[in-house]
């Protein structure tokens, strides 16, 4: 245990984490610059294309350090964004220390602070790593000045490197070795092991990735996982190396992974604590949660055939995906479908992107929402995420929605038009604090509903990307909510509600039946486009129809052909989903979804 | 006797007995009037020596104005020809020059008079609107100069551009100007009112009738599935459920009669119940009588309403289409619209 090192690199998006892990796999000797496949720790193309690491990983290096001794580090990977805090959370429990790295050019971003925040409430050892010092813009006196001011750290504990160029990268090794402690615990007491990880393998069924905290682990024993009180029996278990690397046991101390069986990912819990079904440990590991889901919106294929083949889908997508929940939902517009919850948006997008990919299936999505507290005249109250269970406006005495304080951090210069972009968004309580001469870090409290949509996207072209973003949730505040339905020629597409804050009911009314205007196709009668709440209309626009469309001539050698372009009309038509009387592509429904927040 | 005609006779010959009584001929596709009377009459007399034929044989031929003299005329009605359609497009020489058309308006009107003093009762005139520079006011000088005639069968049809030719690369290149659908819709629904007025009846998108009894019985049947024999170069059959036509090259068409002894078919397809379904769909929205609902639903074994409920409600309403005790039928408006309506 003496010779083990547990440590993640937190970082902001681009600071260079992956091509640091890269190196130091290579320096270990785990794989030649001919085997090398560029950034191993991000599996996914998904990932990889979006350049997030979502599926936090692990692997073992092997290391002898200059002190002649042989040690394993253990770096455990983290997700880089805001939707997997938890995640984070959780991999940073694993750990006994941190590098933080640092772009040499860009400086301390939001993300940043909010890792650092959530290692040092582990009490882990912390280790600034300045990167990227090849760079020609790089400013090592600003970061260690940044360090020093805005961390409250030691600037003199920092290391410099280039990723890149492969430099700087034994020193790192080096001082992981010298201070990070090595893991407490002890392998004589019962076992507890955190788990941080899990994903689906083919073959195998679930891979646990966990950190042995006491006691010891080896196949065949049976073990209990301590929220639910399932038990299972050890298969194997091993280290990460490239690839998994059987073992007899782990013991405390140590990461590495399991296998027992266990069908699906959503079977075990990130953050929950293994035990021994025989001699369990006393009490859990602290800190464990059920991912909750702050996003929902439904799902539905686009041809109601494809009900069956999504359900199969998302059935083999949640073996991957603890955090993404879902039930069978149903909508008049848009027939069977499933009402799905997310951790945020950019979760949404991987699912949605997945399923059309991987899965091959054309699939619509409600506008997603939030949940929303409601209590009603008689005293219940009902949280509602999803628009089609707004209750009764007349029996609700109080609606809240929830908030978050999100945390902004960017060069000053933008400040102005940042804090117009929180204020249009129902931002309140600022507060602003210059950690360093030119950058501001500010905060607002904001309501989730308001930043789901494309607030970061906004923030980021605001500040042409040096803005970043970060939020927790606060709690739910009181707000008038109403429900804001769309109508074709009088019908409701009920795929199209939302619940929404009074105050932009009428713009985003009027914003969708826009969209909806540029997206449905004429046809042979006027469409009337309304926004309403309740009986009142407070948007409408209308599509002309268009009025002559027949060929003029169809004998007999006419027939063919134009049945063979009616045939493929009809195929195209049969697409679109029919409400009432109006035929509406699937793009007017993603184009209401992508709706800009006004 | 050119190879053309006699590879037609062989072709006949191949069918001999294969079909009950025919109630009509239909001399087109093409430009028959090219064949002098001579040969018109060698092509009927082969066609009666081959197939059976019942007493009201309707048997029309296509013509040019120009090649419509008053002797060429006088021939075809003594082969037996009882129904005459003139290709006549426009009565403004301007327009049909736009459209390449050899005749004149003088030559138009003089074959219609030709084809009366020949002694035909039952005479058609082809029409086109939607031409560049067209207006209301220009294509009605037209119709009104048709009606003056009393034709017993006017076709109306919208010009349709080819991207393949000449003109449909001018149009591509936006070098001329087309009506737009407003002008065109409007063309469409004002034609017919004005021959409506006239008397006559809209009884399919471009073709009106003087009275129900000249409505073309031939072509009518391309709207019903009824069945037919096409002989020539790219003519096209139908029986049942099967469709096929023939090469469309002459030159292919004439060597496959001779090499193989069988009939010259490039191509054909058994339509599935599904495809009969449609285009018993798309052929009878195109008329004015519409579709038999009843007998619709029990060949094809759908419930037409059922499916389409508040699609229906929503046309009937729109005045867009309309139900009978029996049929769906296009309104005026719906006739426009019947393309739309096929896929519905
Ligand atoms: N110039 C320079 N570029 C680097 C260095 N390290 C990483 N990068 C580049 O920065 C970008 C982001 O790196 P990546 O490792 O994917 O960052 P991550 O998002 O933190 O994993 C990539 O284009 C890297 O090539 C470095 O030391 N110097």
């Amino acid at each position: 245990m003496e010779r083990i090192r547990n440590f993640s690199i937190i970082a902001h998006i681009d600071h260079g984490k992956s091509t640091l892990a890269d190196r130091m796999i290579q320096l270990a000797g785990l794989a030649d610059t001919r085997t090398f496949k560029d950034q191993i720790l991000d599996t996914m193309d998904i990932e990889r294309e979006r350049g997030i690491t979502i599926k936090s990983q692990a692997i073992t290096l092997p290391y002898r350090a200059r002190d002649g001794q042989s040690y394993l580090l253990n770096l455990i990977d983290t997700p880089g964004h805001v939707d997997f805090s938890y995640e984070v959370s959780r991999s940073l429990a694993s750990c006994e220390g941190v590098l933080l790295l640092i772009d040499a050019a860009q400086g301390i971003q939001a993300q940043t602070l909010a890792n650092l925040y959530m290692a040092m409430e582990h009490d882990l050892e912390v280790i600034p790593v300045i990167n990227k010092i090849d760079l020609p813009s790089a400013d090592i006196d600003m970061v260690m000045e940044q360090i020093e001011n805005e961390l409250g750290l030691d600037p003199f504990t920092s290391l410099t490197c280039s990723a890149k160029e492969g430099k700087g990268i034994e020193e790192i090794l080096e001082a992981i070795v010298e201070r990070i402690p090595p893991p407490r615990g002890d392998s004589n007491n019962p076992l507890s092991a955190l788990i941080f990880d899990a994903y689906y393998d083919p073959f195998r069924g679930t891979i646990v990735s966990c950190r042995i905290f006491d006691g010891m682990i080896r196949a065949s024993q049976t073990i209990r996982l301590m929220s639910n009180k399932a038990t299972y029996r050890v298969e194997e278990v091993g280290r990460f190396s490239l690839s998994r690397n059987k073992k007899n046991h782990l013991e405390a101390g140590e990461v590495g992974y399991i296998i027992a069986g266990i069908k699906t990912v959503s079977d075990v819990r990130v953050g929950d604590t293994i035990t021994c079904d025989d001699h369990p440990c006393e009490k859990p590991l602290p800190g464990f949660k059920e991912a909750k889901p702050v996003v929902f919106a439904s799902i539905y294929p686009i041809a109601s055939d494809d009900y069956e083949e999504l359900a199969a889908a998302l059935e083999k997508y949640t073996l991957n995906d603890a955090s993404f929940i879902y039930q069978k939902d149903s909508s008049v517009a848009l027939g069977q479908g499933f009402r799905c919850g997310f951790l945020g948006l950019l979760h949404l997008d991987i699912v949605q992107e997945r399923l059309e990919r991987e899965y091959d299936l054309s699939i619509i999505l409600s506008v997603p929402s939030v949940r929303y507290r409601f209590t009603m005249k008689n005293g219940e109250s009902a949280f509602i995420d999803n628009p089609a269970h707004f209750p009764e406006p007349a029996q609700i005495s109080k609606s809240e929605e929830p908030y978050i304080r999100a945390t902004m951090m960017f060069p000053e210069r933008y400040l102005g038009a940042v804090m117009k972009l929180c204020i249009e968004r129902r931002g309140e309580n600022s507060n602003i604090n210059y950690p360093a001469p030119g950058r501001v870090e500010l905060n607002f409290e904001m309501p989730l509903a308001s930043v789901i949509f494309d607030f970061y996207d906004n923030l980021k072209s605001i500040t042409q990307g040096y803005g970043s973003f970060d939020y927790t949730m606060i709690g739910y505040r009181e707000s008038d909510l109403v429900l804001l339905d769309i109508l074709v020629n009088g019908e409701k597409v009920d795929a199209l509600s939302q619940i929404v804050y009074r105050g932009i009911a009428r713009p985003r009314a009027l914003q969708a039946c826009e969209r909806l205007k540029e997206e449905i196709p004429r046809q042979m009668f006027k469409i009337a486009i309304q926004g309403a709440i309740g009986g009142e209309i407070i948007a409408r626009t209308t599509i002309s129809p268009f009025r002559k469309d027949v060929t003029a001539k169809c004998y007999g050698g006419d027939i063919t052909r134009k049945r063979k372009l009616l045939e493929k009309q009809k195929k195209g038509k049969k697409r679109m989903k029919m409400v009432g009387s109006v035929s509406i592509p699937q793009s007017a429904f993603v184009a209401v979804l992508k709706s800009e927040n006004t | 006797m050119p190879a053309f005609i006699s590879s037609l006779i062989d072709e006949m010959n191949m069918y001999r007995d294969s079909f009950d009584r025919f109630d009509t001929i239909y001399l087109g596709g093409g430009t028959p009037s090219l064949l002098d009377g001579r040969k018109i009459n060698i092509i009927l007399q082969a066609l009666f020596s081959s197939f059976r034929f019942t007493d009201d044989l309707e048997i029309t031929i296509e013509v040019n104005p120009s090649d419509l003299t008053l002797e060429s005329a006088r021939a075809l009605h003594g082969s037996g020809v009882n129904r005459i359609n003139i290709g006549i497009q426009s009565f403004d020489n301007n327009e049909l020059s736009f459209l390449g058309r050899r005749h004149s308006s003088r030559e138009g009107a003089d074959a219609i008079e030709n084809a009366r003093t020949a002694g035909f009762t039952n005479v058609g005139l082809d029409l086109i609107y939607g031409i560049c520079g067209q207006t209301l006011e220009s294509w009605f000088k037209t119709l009104d100069f048709a009606l003056s005639y009393t034709p017993e069968h006017l076709s109306c049809y919208q010009l349709t551009i080819e991207p393949s030719t000449p003109l449909g690369i001018e149009y591509i290149n936006g070098s001329i100007d087309m009506p737009n659908e407003d002008l065109l819709y409007d063309f469409f629904i004002k034609s017919s009112e004005k021959l409506e007025e006239a008397g006559y009846l809209h009884y399919e998108v471009s073709n009106f009738a003087r009275e129900s009894k000249w409505m073309s019985k031939h072509n009518r049947k391309y709207w019903f599935h009824s069945p037919y024999l096409g002989l020539g170069p790219s003519a096209h059959s139908f029986y049942g459920r099967k469709r096929w036509w023939n090469y469309s090259s002459v030159d292919t068409y004439i060597t496959s009669i001779k090499d193989d002894k069988m009939p010259p078919i490039e191509g054909s397809e058994l339509l599935t119940s599904e495809q009969l379904c449609l285009e018993a769909f798309f052929l009878g929205i195109r008329t004015k009588e519409g579709i038999d609902l009843e007998e619709y639903s029990q060949k094809f074994h759908c419930d037409f309403f059922a499916q389409h409920s508040a699609l229906l409600t929503k046309l009937i309403e729109e005045g867009i289409i309309r139900i009978t005790d029996k049929n769906l039928q296009p309104t005026r408006r719906g006739l426009a619209l019947a393309d739309s309506l096929s896929i519905i």
